[in-house]
């Protein structure tokens, strides 16, 4: 019994178990592979993605919990937060490799939805579940700061 | 006990085979299409079409006017994709938009490292160096032959014809042409050689210095593909079950349960362990789940960490093989008045790269396609050759971004590799995706080595250092490596030993000293290899020398730095935008270090403020880095952030450990990383040389710990000899 999620916008009838974790129906059923692996226990925020608009590890939360909810990704935000946060990165250089990216802009952009003048210690709260081993932190830091600015 | 010859492999022979046939001049034939891989959409955008002008084996001109440069290294984040475009596009002067940057096959004939002499491979921070005159006179010869198009197309002197942000143009005749106008006509010119070409001076660069945009792209919209993300037509996706404990065989495999699991297509014993393959990820590791495996353990390791601590500690009690031996260090040990004395530990450490380890492979008869983070693209031919029986020049390599690496994957026995070979050469012609979890990743070894080091130390009356003895105690990296022959002397692996024995301060009587030993873990170089630990003991210890002569730590330094003006150029450097002796809020202070490694020279200031709870936080970090000419200053500052972010982890709070040959941690609740609110202020300062550019993927890294082990020293006159500190209590404690 397929089971329908609705991403981006667009429903998906889902044939997998109903435990199978939103991460790898994104990545292997419906082929989103911006959404990353990187722990599998909600350690590292590489999996982060929006359900009704609040930033929700996927890799710990199965496709049985889906329904009548609304996901978006990374390949899907398109909120003034998300373009503001994506534009920050980009002045900032933010990604070196990259891998963690997709989770830390999905959380930076939650982040201004709920708070869009964050001081360090609300960034610290919001982002300290997110993971970059290239220590990408500083320029994080300064991207969301310039973000905050430019939505202000 | 611990066996004391060191671990013999076949890839050793299998690589040299490679070296021979490679130096022979082969070219292999690649293939970069592969309907249905989501890295084909990726190339489409610059592969080969027709009229495009491809002067050698690092530019592609196309009549659409984009320049592919062709990026012969891993991109995992360090910024070589933008470091070796700059190169061209500054000689080519090319625009920058135009530029996109691809990866090059595996070929080691056109694409090996220059200083790893016939390997093709990505590691010891030498990308730029490497590449530095290589790939500009890349860019000079294109622009040669695109010259000489424009004058025989105009019927003007080349020399009247001029270049610039890539359009090719003649002042007098008022004729003017882009890169891609001219590129049919430019592939027909004859190729100078390189080597008769004048490159730039220095004062004309306009990219080489500047901070131009990066050319890893798609990082910010999840549009770039890692190994993780490619999908084909018919792929199976395989989880592996490893053995508990290092050494173990699969003794029995009841699979009924995993292959009566929904998704699960086949279950195969491989040398490693039991592979479970799977339509999808999710399938795959619910089959695993359900494996019920007997092991054989005879060969097993069984060590566990204090036991392995107490033989290291014991060895560091005794004379080992001389790496380095000034004057007399034992004599004027003995004679000194009073010996500082310290025994430093060093755990086990995981890479913990962002993307688990993974790979896909589709093999063929006669042939084996790979799409992979390839970092050792050489080595991986050879040993994925020799497990299916064919020649290294018919394993094909596409290298994709990878997802962290930190040395992980430049593994010397290509094991994750391997694995996947392994798992693909039983399912002939279906291409499968070898996932690791993060627990397999955490779990299947090739740490950083752990390591005992011993260090004594003496004075002479006026307070300079006059005999330092240390013995280093640990695991030979390279021992039953392919690079065993040339990194081995006399049984020092020299990277157990670098930067100890590298030690620059006038010290008139000095011994470095290794015991090799062999715990049967299997070790991998890690960020900075040997200075992950030789930077943290000579740095500290050289600070517990300064207290003990009454001298601040860094005019110590100074004193004793005479003949290396490039360390000193940075410590001074550091020290000065840091303010260092100025006073400080209380409960605050500051610790300085500086360290050498891979040519690049690397000092920083920390400051750190001591907490109410016992623990303390890293608040600023002032770096100063001299690097040669600097590329790209802001790829320069983002690496020397990102050394010192890494570098913290292990100082702070990492550490595998093992019990009873079982690896402890798992996952990131237990093997623990640094978040966003452990990171510090961080500034970093490029002291401006023209020397040629060494590399900063690494040097970073090295000198955090004793910069923060020193000011912690300096508030609370307590040394620190044992990592991880463990931020909450270590002061207190």
């Amino acid at each position: 019994m397929p089971v329908t999620i609705n991403v981006n916008g667009v429903d998906h009838a889902i044939d997998a178990a109903p435990d199978t974790p939103l991460l790898w129906a994104l990545r292997d059923h419906i082929e989103l592979t911006g959404t990353k692996f990187g722990c599998g226990m909600a350690l590292c925020g590489a999996c982060t993605v929006h359900v009704d608009g609040e930033p929700v590890r996927s890799c710990t939360t199965p496709i049985s919990a889906m329904a009548g909810k609304r996901v978006t990704t990374i390949e899907g935000i398109d909120s003034r937060e998300a373009k503001a946060v994506q534009a920050a990165w980009e002045q900032h250089a933010v990604p070196q490799c990259g891998y963690c990216q997709s989770g830390q802009i999905m959380s930076a952009a939650a982040l201004l939805k709920s708070n869009p003048r964050p001081d360090d210690d609300d960034i610290d709260r919001a982002m300290s579940g997110n993971i970059c081993r290239c220590a990408t932190y500083v320029r994080i830091r300064a991207a969301i700061k310039t973000a905050a600015s430019s939505l202000a | 006990m611990l066996r004391a010859k060191p671990l013999e492999s076949p890839s050793r022979r299998e690589f040299l085979k490679v070296i021979g046939i490679a130096g022979a001049g082969l070219t292999i034939g690649v293939s970069l299409s592969r309907p249905g891989s989501a890295a084909e959409v990726r190339r489409a955008a610059s592969r080969e079409t027709d009229g495009a002008f491809v002067p050698n084996a690092f530019i592609r001109i196309n009549p659409d006017n984009s320049v592919a440069v062709v990026i012969k290294h891993l991109e995992m984040g360090q910024g070589t994709y933008t470091g070796l475009a700059t190169l061209v596009a500054e000689e080519l002067d090319a625009d920058w938009n135009q530029i996109v940057a691809e990866s090059a096959p595996a070929d080691a004939s056109r694409y090996n490292n220059l200083l790893m002499g016939p390997t093709q491979g990505t590691g010891g921070s030498t990308a730029i160096a490497n590449s530095f005159e290589q790939m500009r006179r890349a860019g000079a010869v294109a622009k040669a032959m695109l010259v000489a198009a424009a004058a025989e197309e105009w019927g003007v002197p080349a020399a009247e014809i001029t270049v610039q942000n890539g359009v090719v143009s003649h002042g007098s005749s008022g004729n003017r042409a882009t890169f891609g106008e001219l590129s049919a006509l430019a592939a027909g010119q004859p190729a100078p050689d390189p080597a008769s070409l004048t490159l730039k001076d220095p004062k004309n660069f306009r990219y080489i210095g500047k901070s131009l945009p990066r050319k890893d792209v798609g990082k910010i919209d999840g549009t770039a593909i890692f190994t993780q993300d490619i999908r084909m037509a018919g792929m199976l996706t395989a989880v592996v079950l490893h053995p508990p404990r290092f050494g173990a065989k699969v003794k029995t495999v009841r699979d009924r349960q995993a292959r009566d699991s929904a998704g699960v297509v086949d279950v195969l014993q491989i040398p490693g362990g039991v592979a479970v393959l799977a339509t999808d990820f999710w399938s795959a590791k619910k089959g695993r789940d359900l494996l019920e495996v007997e092991w054989d353990e005879s060969e097993a390791v069984r060590y566990s960490s204090p036991k392995l601590l107490e033989e290291y500690t014991a060895l560091a009690d005794k004379p080992g093989l001389a790496a380095r031996n000034d004057g007399d260090a034992n004599a004027a040990l003995s004679a000194a008045a009073k010996v500082i004395e310290a025994t430093y530990e060093f755990p086990y450490l995981a890479h913990a790269t962002m993307e688990p380890m993974n790979c896909v492979v589709q093999v063929q008869d006669g042939s084996c396609e790979i799409w992979n983070g390839a970092q050792l693209h050489t080595v991986d031919q050879s040993l994925v050759a020799s497990v299916l029986g064919i020649q290294p020049e018919q394993v094909t390599i596409n290298t994709l971004y990878a997802g962290g690496s930190f040395g992980r994957r430049a593994n010397p026995h290509s094991d994750y590799v391997v694995e996947a070979a392994h798992i693909a050469r039983a399912k002939k012609g279906t291409p499968v995706k070898l996932v690791w979890t993060r627990e397999d990743d955490t779990r299947a070894g090739y740490f950083r080595p752990m390591y005992v080091h011993k260090i004594r130390g003496a004075l002479d009356a006026e307070g300079n250092p006059l005999a330092w003895e240390q013995r280093v105690v640990g695991q030979s990296i390279l021992a039953g490596t392919a690079f065993e022959e040339f990194a081995i002397k006399d049984g020092i692996d020299a990277s157990s030993v670098e930067g100890a024995s590298t030690l620059p301060y006038t010290v008139p009587n000095l011994r470095v000293d290794l015991h090799t030993v062999d715990s049967g873990v299997p070790v991998q170089w890690w960020r900075s290899v040997g200075h992950t630990h030789t930077a943290y003991s000579t740095e500290t210890f050289i600070d517990e020398l300064a207290a003990a002569a009454d001298k601040d730590p860094f005019e110590f330094r100074v004193g004793l730095l005479k003949d290396h003006p490039r360390h000193l150029g940075v410590l001074k450097l550091a020290a000065e935008k840091a303010n260092w002796g100025s006073p400080l809020p209380e409960g605050r202070a500051r610790g300085i270090a500086v360290h050498e490694s891979f040519s690049s020279f690397v000092a920083q200031v920390a400051e750190v403020s001591l907490q109410d709870d016992g623990g303390f936080r890293v608040e600023r970090v002032v770096c100063a880095v001299d690097c040669g000419i600097a590329v790209n200053p802001d790829v320069i500052v983002a690496q020397m952030e990102s050394g010192i972010g890494y570098g913290l982890s292990p100082l702070l709070m990492s550490e595998i450990t093992l019990d009873d040959g079982k690896v402890v941690q798992s996952n990131f609740h237990d093997y623990q990383v640094l978040r966003i609110e452990q990171m510090p202020e961080i500034e970093v300062h490029i002291v401006p040389s023209a020397e040629p550019p060494t590399g900063v993927g690494e040097p970073g890294t090295p000198v955090i710990g004793p910069a923060v082990a020193n000011a912690l020293f300096a508030a609370t006159g307590r040394p620190f000899h044992r990592l991880p500190l463990r931020m909450e209590k270590t002061v207190a404690s």
